[in-house]
């Protein structure tokens, strides 16, 4: 491993992932109003962006073989249900990784 | 300034729990694979995503070239144009710290800043930029204890990165009641779904992203309701 090349590949990843966040903040800035539909899709996309990181938190989550999604399912019903019921958020995060720890190194595996 | 501490600091607690168990987790595969401390710092300090700082790992090892590795960056972390897209109006007067809150909106921040809204009787900016920093520090200490002593951790901890799920779980709940319009949190839900059968696991987010901005824009009219969003989003 050369360790020039490995610098400056950090270099590289860090400097496109920062590229990326600043993108956005750097199109629409200053005192111009930001394009109206800009402005929706930054109100509507919180709401569907959290269900696209549920979803890419389950991707490999594997629902037609052993053993079928349970640990997951099981755990992610604990935190609905409970923050449905209780709305605190530690809490829920807490009961739901707990159940989920119990189950995948002592029912599943 | 020690209420908006105090109530930052609380709200990043499930967040410290699932940053240092994944630091720690990205220090000890860095470490593994020849990339002591130095270098978990260097990447958890500067290039700060969770994801794909475990993937950089595997760039590493494998020599991969410069192109293939901004090219796998941009894949696996192009889901941050959308963070940036959302959080432009509540960010725009953000002040001295504004470059710091771009830098730093990873998943979980975003996940805790992007209704735009503090907690009660905490300011907005302030409370994001110690959420900020506070996430940063615990990704910190978690990859520097991984690479330094993750060997001797004993085995137990498998489980508790569903602690990152649990809170967007959550997050997605609270933002579900918070709005009588369910339409973009279905659509989020869905179109990720779909693409995730078409696509697998490991290319799904692109064109999850796109789908979703389709189905955003073609559905406007039903979903811009006005009066709503301002209270709500």
């Amino acid at each position: 491993m050369n360790t020039t090349h490995s610098i400056l590949l950090v270099a590289v990843v860090a400097g496109v992932t920062v590229t990326l966040r600043f993108l956005p903040f750097l199109i629409f800035r200053g005192d111009h109003r930001t394009p109206a539909v800009v402005q929706y899709l930054g109100r509507v996309l919180p709401y569907a962006i959290m269900g696209m990181l549920v979803v890419y938190c389950l991707k490999n989550v594997t629902p037609l073989s052993c053993p079928y999604a349970l640990p997951e399912g099981i755990a992610a019903a604990v935190v609905v249900l409970l923050h449905l019921w209780r709305r605190n958020t530690l809490l829920s995060i807490v009961c739901g990784t707990a159940v989920y720890i119990l189950l995948i190194q002592f029912v599943f595996s | 300034m020690k209420q908006t501490c105090r109530t930052a600091f609380m709200h990043s607690l499930p967040v410290m729990a699932g940053y240092i168990v994944l630091g720690i987790g990205f220090g000890l595969i860095a470490e593994e694979n020849g990339y002591g401390i130095l270098w978990a710092l260097a990447m958890s300090l500067f290039i700060y995503a969770g994801s794909m700082q475990y993937v950089a790992v595997s760039l590493l090892t494998s020599g991969a070239s410069l192109l293939s590795a901004a090219l796998t960056t941009l894949m696996v972390n192009a889901r941050h144009l959308f963070y940036g897209l959302s959080m432009i109006e509540p960010y725009r007067n953000a002040g001295k710290t504004k470059p710091y809150l771009i830098f730093a909106l990873t998943d979980e921040t975003y996940s805790l800043v992007c209704s735009g809204k503090a907690p009660e009787g905490v300011d907005f900016h302030r409370y994001s930029f110690l959420v900020s920093l506070f996430h940063h520090i615990y990704w910190i200490t978690g990859s520097v204890i991984g690479a330094a002593v993750g060997t001797l951790l004993p085995f137990g901890t498998a489980g508790v990165e569903f602690a990152m799920t649990a809170l967007f779980i959550t997050v997605f709940v609270e933002q579900w009641k918070s709005t009588k319009n369910h339409l973009p949190a279905i659509i989020g839900v869905l179109a990720s779904g779909i693409c995730l059968i078409v696509f697998g696991p490991d290319n799904f987010l692109i064109p999850s992203m796109a789908a979703i901005s389709c189905a955003l824009i073609i559905g406007r009219r039903w979903m811009d309701i006005p009066g709503e969003t301002e209270d709500n989003a």
